[in-house]
């Protein structure tokens, strides 16, 4: 945040001294907010061990899926949880987080609790596919970040989730 | 908080002279010279359906002389009005009383306060009159005077009287309302007391929580913290000088001991661990928490002051919350150890757990009552309910009957429950608050959403 104001301003700097330079008869406009580009995305797509690259590799399975108050890594949760852990195998420089959540159909300092339950769960098969503890933090949101809205069984199953993310 | 200085003067009246020279606060019926006012009554609006149910009537508060004041921008007398508003609005919302406020009352003159016209109430049909005057001091302090006078018996019940800051003026109001209540239902009182809570804005997905507190009646809210991170679960300590309460700052989830004087706050432990759950001791000298170690989460106890925390449950399950009995012997707390979610009760120091709930569903959140005679808890059938059970688990009554009602908090009397109601879909959060009877059930006026109420203790 702080880079990016310091950038905006030495912008609007640079271009009120241009328009000095002309020595205008009225005052110049206000500069328009500085749009810079964005870089270019490299033709081979996201940085390599990057967690844009995590996310486009694990194409969802950067996220497991859990039952009502259940934490148990099933076949499903497995295949995810090896693909996430060939990936950290490769960038053995990177960390990640674990995100446990939980749906709204429970009470609150439960779902901290199980939502800890969920990350410590991802985080411990991880530990057992090898990747080193020390690269894996966890925390628990409970049920306070919903990715889907409804108030409904597809949306809880959606919710009830640990959620693996590369600290770039 | 400024003390507030309080005298019970019951039957007993005091002469004038033997209070003035004292730091105690004068509480003194208006001279009965000033009685010439009799048969002046301005009868202000006159509401025939209002008076059908006159139970108790509150008409406005007089004064002496109408003088400016910080409490009111229209002086002592708009002030008057105020304060009978403020104790109407307090009975009514308690579910037991129908009081009829100064608003559809005619005012009676400051005389009248320690001498009641009884005719002009006794066709009125009130059983309970209330009277009052606020005079304001030259060192700009308002003193309140409060009467209860049965007009069966045509005398006076009780009366008191608080000297307070002008900004403290609606506490002279609550002290009011609990003298009458405390005075015709036996009960100890419970208006004069404060509120935390959660303030939520924002979609469901990128919710805005801040920790925020107000008055038992919603008024002289402030929010604490500007909502950058989430702040969750506050508990009031028992002597209103800091909060305890769960914040994502720093990026993962810890209990803050918040001072609310300095505006400083302190982690209750230096663990890197996630601790949630907060609640305060009776007496105040200890918080419990609850600590995820490895993803399994126990109980825990650390001094207010710091020091080395001491566990209380091992279970491999999750053990959660606590709420201390009010002797604090005991600790009821919530456990899955059995499959789900159950509520258990233990010895303070941690043993002698054992399962108290054994009626079908699940059991969260127990709160054990100030009165020490019932649990409140949230029970998860499908929908999620308020209920009472006693401290053996028997007795189990249903409150409410809600989508998803949660989290109860006692009022310092142990009489009324407020809890948090979730709307489905939407997710919006709102604080009401019921009776035991579960026969009145009312929503607390908040700014914004509201969620995780915590009901302090009576002022000190």
């Amino acid at each position: 945040m702080r880079h990016l104001i310091t950038a905006l301003t030495a912008a609007s700097a640079f271009a009120l001294a241009g328009c000095a330079s002309n020595a205008p008869e009225e005052l110049p406009p206000q500069p328009a907010p500085v749009d810079t580009p964005a870089p270019a995305p490299a033709p081979s797509g996201p940085t390599p061990g990057s967690n844009a690259d995590f996310m486009a590799q694990m194409a969802g399975q950067n996220v497991i899926y859990f039952d009502t108050d259940k934490y148990d890594v099933d076949s499903e949760d497995v295949a995810a949880l090896q693909a996430q852990a060939a990936w950290l195998q490769r960038y053995p420089n990177t960390t990640a987080t674990i995100e446990g959540h939980c749906d709204e159909r429970g009470t609150r300092d439960y779902n901290l609790a199980l939502g800890e339950r969920r990350a410590n769960a991802a985080k411990n098969y991880l530990v057992s596919l090898g990747i080193d503890a020390s690269r894996l933090r966890t925390v628990s949101y409970g049920k306070e970040r919903p990715v889907a809205l409804g108030s409904d069984e597809a949306a809880w199953a959606q919710n009830r989730r640990a959620a693996t993310i590369v600290i770039d | 908080m400024k003390k507030i200085l309080a005298i019970l003067l019951m039957m007993l009246a005091l002469p004038l002279a033997a209070q003035q020279n004292t730091a105690t606060p004068e509480v003194v019926p208006p001279p009965p010279e000033a009685l010439e006012g009799e048969g002046g009554l301005q009868v202000t609006v006159t509401d025939e359906s209002a008076w059908q149910d006159l139970g108790i009537a509150i008409p406005a508060f007089a004064t002496n002389a109408n003088v400016p004041t910080p409490a009111n921008t229209q002086g002592t007398a708009a002030l008057g009005l105020e304060l009978a508003r403020v104790i109407t609005a307090d009975l009514r919302n308690n579910g037991l009383f129908r009081p009829v406020g100064p608003d559809s009352l005619p005012r009676p003159q400051y005389a009248e306060i320690s001498a009641p016209n009884w005719g002009t109430w006794q066709v009125r049909n009130a059983q309970m009159l209330v009277h009052g005057y606020v005079r304001a001091g030259e060192d700009g302090r308002l003193t309140v005077g409060c009467y209860l006078y049965d007009m069966q018996l045509r005398n006076q019940l009780v009366r008191e009287g608080w000297v307070v800051q002008p900004a403290e003026w609606r506490r002279a109001a609550h002290k009011c309302a609990d003298l009458i209540y405390s005075r015709l239902s036996g009960e100890n009182p419970f208006f004069d007391s404060k509120i935390a809570y959660i303030a939520e804005t924002g979609p469901k997905d990128h919710r805005v929580k801040r920790l925020a507190i107000m008055d038992s009646d919603g008024a002289n809210h402030r929010f604490i913290t500007n909502g950058q991170t989430t702040a969750l679960t506050p508990r009031y300590s028992p002597d209103y000088q800091s909060i305890v309460y769960l914040s994502y700052l720093n990026g993962n989830p810890r209990i803050y001991i918040y001072d609310i004087g300095t505006g400083r706050q302190r982690l209750v432990t230096q663990s890197a661990n996630p601790t949630f759950a907060p609640r305060w001791s009776p007496d105040g000298k200890y918080i419990l928490y609850s600590m995820a170690v490895g993803g399994n989460t126990d109980i825990y106890r650390v001094s207010a002051q710091g020091g080395e925390s001491v566990r209380l449950t091992s279970s491999p399950g999750i053990d959660v919350g606590g709420s201390y009995s009010p002797d604090g012997s005991r600790i009821v707390f919530e456990s899955d150890r059995s499959g789900s979610q159950q509520v258990y009760v233990m010895n303070a120091d941690g043993s002698n757990q054992r399962r108290i709930t054994f009626f079908g569903g699940r059991a969260a959140t127990p709160e054990w009552s100030p009165r020490g005679d019932q649990i409140a808890f949230t029970h998860i059938v499908g929908n999620f309910r308020i209920a009472v059970m006693s401290p053996d688990g028997s007795n189990l009554r249903h409150l409410t009957n809600g989508w998803q009602d949660e989290a109860p908090t006692w009022a310092p009397n142990g009489r009324i429950i407020q809890f948090f109601r979730t709307t489905r879909g939407s997710g919006e959060a709102t604080l009401w608050q019921v009776d035991l009877t579960g026969a009145n059930e009312r929503r607390l006026p908040t700014p914004v959403g509201a969620s995780d109420p915590a009901w302090g203790p009576v002022l000190p």
